[in-house]
């Protein structure tokens, strides 16, 4: 039991007045409940609400005038990202040959690290297809966080690459 | 049976410390603590790996539904206020001071400018049951380009932060995130929720 007891309890001064003892402890024992109740509830809300967040730094929208940065085709992976979290990945521009993969971690992360390591410079081109959900951008840009990919660009998908998708039939 | 006498103590405990650092914790908890605003729709943020928080204050958060409704919501009781007299100067509403308070403690919401004023005067259980269309972002109407601008200058140093529901489409966030490149916002927040092990 929680409880305050007072010690002593009326002094004895001048001539003896017996001081009748009233009880002085209280029992605390709802209290104590409802502060525990309280406390466990507050410690589990706060820690449930935190949400994260992710930065993310786009380039700023060319001007007419700009012109497209030249790359080597050679250095320049793409990856499209499709329909029900398939991504399609192919080297080069010219007559691409193209594979398929996913977002696990011996998908996409493999052929990432992979590629990097046979390709010094490489540039990833992220291309979101039409199909592709919220879900898959932010993985594959978490993806490009985890294997430190310092090089990509998210680009718009071109009807190309709409038709590439159609005809691997992966 | 004998009877064996059993000399009975009251076990008794001093819980006083406990109860003290109880509610000293309970307190904390209780200040430290932010209500959860109501927002009209749930989001299932996508998970990652990145582990930056998000800033408390100067937030102008856009919240994408599922079904590609997008929200929107900024923090800052005088700042809203202030916003919607701009917002309502640009599209000649004209806004009450009592709707702008009401527009002050609103949380997120989804609707078009011109059923705004219908909305706010609603009482708050009525608020609830409204269907919000969400913020048009076509581009031939998109009033969502005028709240961020009108809150960029109602308060300089917002950040814009995009919650988006894991299974939305990207041709809805593409066209968010190209209303952002449009008006010189390079730098934009995704919240995500923590990586649940891969």
């Amino acid at each position: 039991m929680a409880e305050i007891s007072q010690g002593g309890g009326g002094g004895h001064k001048g001539g003896k007045v017996r001081v009748k003892k009233a009880s002085t402890r209280i029992d605390m024992t709802p209290m104590v409940d409802l502060a525990f109740l309280l406390l466990t509830f507050f410690i589990l809300t706060t820690t449930l609400n935190k949400p994260q967040t992710m930065e993310l730094t786009m380039p700023e929208k060319p001007k007419e005038t700009d012109k497209p940065p030249e790359v080597n085709e050679k250095k320049v992976v793409t990856l499209l990202l499709g329909a029900n979290d398939k991504i399609y990945w192919y080297v080069g521009i010219t007559d691409p040959k193209i594979e398929v993969t996913n977002f696990s971690k011996d998908g996409i992360r493999l052929v990432l690290l992979k590629k990097n390591s046979e390709i010094p410079g490489m540039i990833i081109l992220i291309k979101p297809s039409k199909e592709s959900r919220y879900k898959n951008m932010v993985d594959i840009l978490d993806e490009m966080n985890i294997t430190e990919m310092k090089r990509f660009a998210m680009v718009k998908i071109t009807t190309v690459d709409e038709e590439l998708i159609k005809e691997s039939n992966l | 049976m004998g009877k064996v006498k059993v000399h009975r103590t009251r076990p008794s405990l001093d819980m006083t410390p406990m109860v003290d650092l109880a509610f000293l914790l309970v307190t904390f908890f209780m200040l430290t603590a932010t209500a959860v605003p109501d927002e009209p729709v749930t989001v299932a943020t996508p998970s990652s790996v990145s582990d930056i928080k998000i800033p408390e204050t100067n937030i102008l958060l856009i919240t994408v539904a599922k079904d590609g409704k997008v929200f929107f919501s900024m923090d800052g009781k005088y700042h809203r206020q202030e916003l919607l007299k701009k917002i309502g100067e640009r599209y000649q509403i004209n806004f009450t001071d009592q709707e702008a308070a009401r527009f002050g403690i609103l949380s997120s919401f989804g609707l078009p400018i011109g059923n705004l004023k219908e909305f706010l005067n609603l009482s708050q259980e009525d608020r609830k049951n409204v269907e919000q269309p969400g913020i048009p972002v076509d581009s031939l109407n998109n009033q969502l380009k005028d709240w961020i601008i009108f809150s960029r200058m109602t308060n300089p140093s917002v950040r814009i932060a995009i919650k988006g529901d894991q299974d939305s489409n990207y041709p809805i966030i593409e066209r968010l995130m190209n209303t952002l490149i449009e008006n010189n916002i390079n730098r934009f927040n995704l919240i995500t929720s923590m990586e649940q092990g891969s």
